[in-house]
């Protein structure tokens, strides 16, 4: 099977649109509520996941033969808290701005449901190259998503773009929407996309 | 011959296995970044000591704290100098100590244009978390030259406000000590401002927030009476 066959195209496609792990699947939404309040912590977070999602399944998939089952999810888990660990200290290493931003949240990717959801239903079945495309589809599927929310966020509620304000939109109050900071309004914006989401791809059936 | 995977011993050997590999993988990463890591949270510490003289948004935060901050030298509450220098590395829990005998004092001798500045670290906290900040005294050790603080999880929007400049600087020019004897610690933040000379209007919305911001300036400056009664001019 070549490396670009058709299957693994929509192996990497699939999570990008129709099988989206957070819009389709409702998976890892406690971290997008979180991060979202600016794209920079945002960005960032997406690309963590992704690389996460991608290695971990890399590494589970070349192991998956060898892991004893009755304790496949415990070795799921060391995979990916060892990762996330990497991930954090390299964050606080190189990008100590960002991960004072995201603080807990960088720890709590190990807990995010997109990552052990593809560890158990794709690369435990799957080869590493196949795993690999799953994991950074997965993976930037859900930052796309976390990019849409950032964006709208920090540009109703603090009228600027990755911390640089909007000259000609900070005179305008509606752009200050204190709301918009909240975690709460980044759960209704995920809705709306989860509609518009829906709706397009309903047309398209 | 093929390796039964579910067999007890298979799988105690692979757990141990896994663990040791990445024991090794994880210390080896944290030893190699630890330095690095070190040297951002003293970074970021310059920053917030510079911010409290009101420099903000330096490039170079080493160089200009370096330039600015003279000394860090350390007290106790009778007023000795304990150190001359290293009030950069003293450990949190020595400023808070319960016992005031065991508190470790440290205070940044700063120079801004031609004014000595006196910079001090806030502890307390607010509604979620800790908070912490620095005060920068002029030489009478009663005017306020600038503030900064920050927090570790107050509400978005609410609590969290207290980081803002805007806020911060309000606090300049306020006083600090009712009188000389530098008993009573006035500054303070307050819903109904009656002495305008020394507090600051709460943050709306953040009446716990702005509380334990009152409380930490009550309670980090209170034990430097006495080094300030010595050396009050």
């Amino acid at each position: 099977m070549s490396l670009f066959s058709q299957q693994n195209k929509e192996v990497f496609t699939g999570p990008l649109n129709l099988n989206n792990p957070v819009v389709a699947q409702v998976l890892g939404i406690c971290s997008a509520l979180a991060v979202t309040s600016q794209l920079e912590p945002a960005i960032v977070m997406g690309l963590a996941v992704t690389v996460i999602t991608a290695f971990a399944n890399v590494i589970i998939s070349l192991l998956r033969n060898t892991i004893p089952s009755r304790i496949r999810i415990i070795v799921q888990l060391v995979v990916v808290a060892t990762l996330v660990t990497i991930v954090s200290q390299v964050l606080k290493a190189f990008a100590y701005d960002v991960s004072v931003q995201l603080s807990v949240y960088v720890g709590l990717i190990i807990t995010n449901c997109i990552l052990m959801g593809r560890l158990e239903a794709f690369a435990m079945m799957n080869g590493p190259w196949e795993s690999f495309l799953d994991g950074v589809g997965s993976g930037l599927g859900y930052a796309w998503i976390l990019v849409v929310v950032g964006f709208v966020r920090e540009l109703l509620g603090s009228a600027s773009l990755f911390g640089y304000e909007i000259p000609m939109l900070t005179d305008c109050d509606f752009f200050h929407n204190g709301m918009m900071t909240m975690p709460a309004m980044s759960l209704i914006i995920l809705g709306c996309v989860i509609w518009a989401h829906r709706a397009i791809n309903d047309k398209e059936k | 011959m093929k390796l039964n995977t579910n067999s007890n011993v298979y799988t105690i050997v692979y757990a141990s296995v896994m663990v040791i590999i990445v024991a090794f993988c994880l210390a080896f990463i944290s030893d190699v970044l630890r330095p690095t890591q070190e040297a951002n949270v003293a970074n970021d510490k310059r920053g917030q000591i510079l911010a409290a003289l009101n420099i903000r948004e330096v490039e170079d935060v080493q160089a200009k704290f370096n330039e600015v901050v003279l000394q860090d030298i350390v007290v106790d509450v009778n007023g000795n100098v304990l150190q001359e220098k290293g009030g950069f590395n003293v450990d949190s829990k020595d400023i808070t100590a319960k016992d005031d005998a065991a508190k470790k004092l440290p205070v940044y001798v700063s120079k801004v244009g031609n004014d000595t500045i006196y910079v001090l670290p806030l502890y307390g906290r607010g509604l979620w978390g800790g908070l912490w900040g620095y005060l920068a005294l002029k030489p009478d050790f009663k005017t306020v030259y600038g503030a900064y603080m920050s927090h570790e999880g107050e509400t978005a929007g609410l609590g969290a406000r207290i980081v803002e400049t805007q806020f911060q600087e309000k606090f300049q020019n306020k006083v600090a000590y009712a009188d000389s004897t530098y008993s009573e610690v006035v500054l303070g933040v307050s819903k109904k401002v009656e002495h305008p000379e020394s507090q600051v209007d709460a943050i709306t919305g953040a009446t716990l927030t702005s509380n334990g911001v009152d409380a930490m300036f009550k309670t980090s400056l209170a034990p430097y009476k006495q080094y300030f009664l010595n050396n009050h001019k």
